[in-house]
């Protein structure tokens, strides 16, 4: 019960104020907030300020740039730089695209791969983590072991193998078909391959929590395992998933980046911020904003996570660290 | 010490077993299509995919498949069917590249992570430790084949200071070796000096506060020993722990989306045109390759470890 003069504070609270007075972690919290919103605003620049699509070329149109009519992709091949206007706000590319709107669309597909992915692997490293945890014994040999086997091999090339084997037929899990060009081939592929980096972890924590007094008494209480784990232990480590799903988002992000890049993650003609560098990349000396674009925007989300994460991390738990795999 | 190291080399081939079963289920059983159409590459005719498919005895059953497709990659016959060329002397050619890649930037990334981390926790929440935290966050923010291709465009194109990527073998000139490595390893490097650092300054800041930092202290050792020889030390172990991962981690595979972006010819790239091409024999080789060489490399770094430090080999086993 707390006093009238001191006023009792819970956990969460204090680490709402002490996130609070980390100005540097709540700024970029703001800023990947700003960035979601503008990617989600994509239709409607599309459609009230560029007048075209995504994935709609415009090789042959011309444009005006300075009261001039000009070549919205050049003779030589050369497409037309930013500037400041309406369409192409930031330019062409070798197609004619609007790159301002396949920025935005491009960021949709990125940062929705990245928060599914998240969320995914959460609840598997949750599930695993915790099962291992609790049981210990063969559960969690067998457990431990299998996350040992997928934590060896390195996460880019893991995703590549998936990614590229994926891509011809799809996959069937039970009666669900997914095509080979399916967004959720990547989704599935980032996260089943980081979930060992979080279960490990959670495993460990629920191996020291499951030792303290208040899981005796709730067994002494006649409490089943199933409910141990959900009430009792789950809100001990909730700090801990909160920290690692937003770092994950950001790994995620920087994963799918790479695999696009190298033609193993998200297939054309989509757009997202590792497909459009894909594309870019190859006339980087002619057009070089074709590639700096997008990857700035995918630094600029990826550091927003990154500080903000570890503004939560210092908030909440100041103990957890995740290793960057790739 | 034997029994640790008996024990851990068994688990070692229990883990490698188990690898080579994913690699096997990734590459001939999970995907939805033909396997033998898949190998056999993008535009492969009817003959070709036969022949694949009799090379690799796709028709039999999968215990055999997967007995006949170890072979093929453990005696190094496995050919990848879209070139025509074999896998392994192609591997084994790329090797001195991703080598040179990865031991460069190796010791560069953990000289620097060192200095920077050991800069940062000697005075915390100084300008330094700000600067140098904001720059750790940056560099493990950055996509690593974009900050190649920035590195690339204004330090090769606009202010033409480096060659414009390509790989020099260092037995043929040794300058021009190392004038073709700079941008890579920096390239590499930058993520883990980010992360390094990081960890060895809190390592750091939690080890100022142990009783033998004070008792140090207290016999009169002044301030730049006490954190030389007592802090630093100690904060390095669970960083040596983790370059074992990552370095093993580097040459297994980290090194596709470097070699691919500055055009260094070794394992990374090969792999790299693997992909563009969907040429999966490649792709299963340096998979497989490159997950055995990190357990192997991790049971090596265990082992060493366990004789350095007997706690280790009396009790379980380190844990990251």
């Amino acid at each position: 019960m707390s006093t009238a003069t001191l006023g009792g504070r819970s956990p969460w609270q204090l680490a709402g104020i002490r996130l609070r007075r980390n100005r540097f972690a709540i700024a970029f919290g703001v800023l990947f907030v700003l960035i979601v919103a503008f990617c989600l605003a994509a239709p409607l620049w599309a459609d009230h300020v560029a007048h075209t699509g995504p994935n709609q070329n415009h090789i042959t149109d011309r444009v005006l740039v300075g009261g001039q009519l000009t070549d919205v992709v050049a003779p030589d091949g050369t497409p037309l730089g930013p500037g400041l206007r309406g369409r192409y706000l930031l330019g062409a590319d070798q197609n004619g695209r609007d790159v301002m709107v396949r920025l935005m669309y491009g960021g949709r597909t990125s940062i929705y791969i990245g928060v599914l992915a998240a969320l995914i692997t959460t609840l598997l490293a949750v599930a695993v983590g915790v099962l291992a945890g609790y049981y210990r014994g063969w559960i969690d040999a067998v457990l431990s072991r299998i996350l040992d086997v997928v934590w060896a091999f390195p996460v880019l090339l893991l995703g590549i193998a998936l990614g590229t084997t994926l891509a011809l037929g799809g996959l069937q899990i039970g009666g669900v078909q997914i095509a080979g060009d399916s967004l959720w081939i990547p989704i599935l592929i980032i996260a089943v391959v980081y979930v060992p980096y979080m279960a490990r972890p959670i495993r460990g924590e629920v191996l020291a929590l499951r030792e303290k007094e208040f899981v005796e008494a709730a067994v002494a209480q006649g409490k089943g395992p199933l409910r141990i784990m959900i009430s009792e232990l789950l809100p001990n480590i909730v700090s801990t998933i909160i920290v690692f799903t937003a770092l994950n988002i950001a790994n995620n992000m920087l994963l799918e980046s790479a695999l696009s890049f190298l033609g193993a993650g998200v297939r054309p003609p989509n757009a997202s911020w590792g497909t459009m560098i894909a594309d870019g990349y190859q006339t980087i000396y002619t057009a070089p904003h074709l590639t700096i674009v997008p990857g700035l925007m995918i630094v600029l989300t990826v550091l927003s996570l990154n500080v903000f994460g570890d503004g939560l991390r210092d908030a909440l738990n100041p103990r957890a660290q995740i290793r960057p795999g790739r | 010490m034997l029994r640790f190291t008996v024990r851990r080399l068994i688990g070692m081939i229990a883990v490698l077993f188990a690898i080579s079963v994913i690699v096997f289920l990734i590459f001939n059983v999970i995907p939805n299509s033909d396997p033998a159409a898949r190998i056999a590459g993008k535009n492969a005719n009817p003959a070709l995919i036969a022949r694949v498919r009799a090379d690799l005895g796709l028709d039999q059953p999968l215990p055999v498949q997967y007995l006949t497709m170890m072979k093929q990659i453990f005696t190094g016959k496995l050919t990848s069917y879209a070139s025509d060329q074999n896998v392994a002397a192609h591997i084994i050619a790329g090797l001195p590249a991703t080598l040179s890649l990865c031991i460069g930037a190796a010791l560069l990334w953990m000289a620097l992570a060192v200095w920077f981390g050991y800069l940062s926790a000697v005075h915390p929440g100084s300008v330094t430790d700000r600067a140098l935290t904001v720059l750790a966050l940056i560099g493990i923010s950055l996509p690593v084949f974009w900050l190649a291709a920035i590195l690339l465009y204004y330090l090769s194109f606009k202010v033409p200071i480096f060659p414009t990527g390509g790989y020099v073998p260092l037995t043929e000139n040794p300058g021009q070796w190392l004038y073709h490595m700079v941008l890579p390893w920096i390239t590499l490097a930058v993520l883990y000096v980010g992360f390094y650092s990081r960890v060895l300054r809190s390592n750091m800041v939690d080890v100022m506060n142990e009783d033998y930092v004070r008792t140090a202290r207290a016999k009169g050792l002044s301030e730049r020993q006490v954190r030389l020889r007592h802090v630093l030390r100690n904060s390095l172990i669970p960083i040596v722990t983790l370059f074992g991962l990552d370095f093993g981690a580097v040459v297994g595979g980290g090194t596709i989306l470097t070699e691919t972006v500055f055009n260094i010819n070794g394992v990374g790239l090969y792999a790299g045109q693997a992909i563009g091409k969907l040429d999966l024999p490649p792709l299963m080789a340096v998979t497989m390759f490159g997950a055995f060489f990190i357990v192997f490399f991790n049971t090596v770094v265990d082992i060493l470890y366990a004789f350095l430090d007997p706690r280790i080999r009396l009790g379980e086993a380190a844990s990251v």
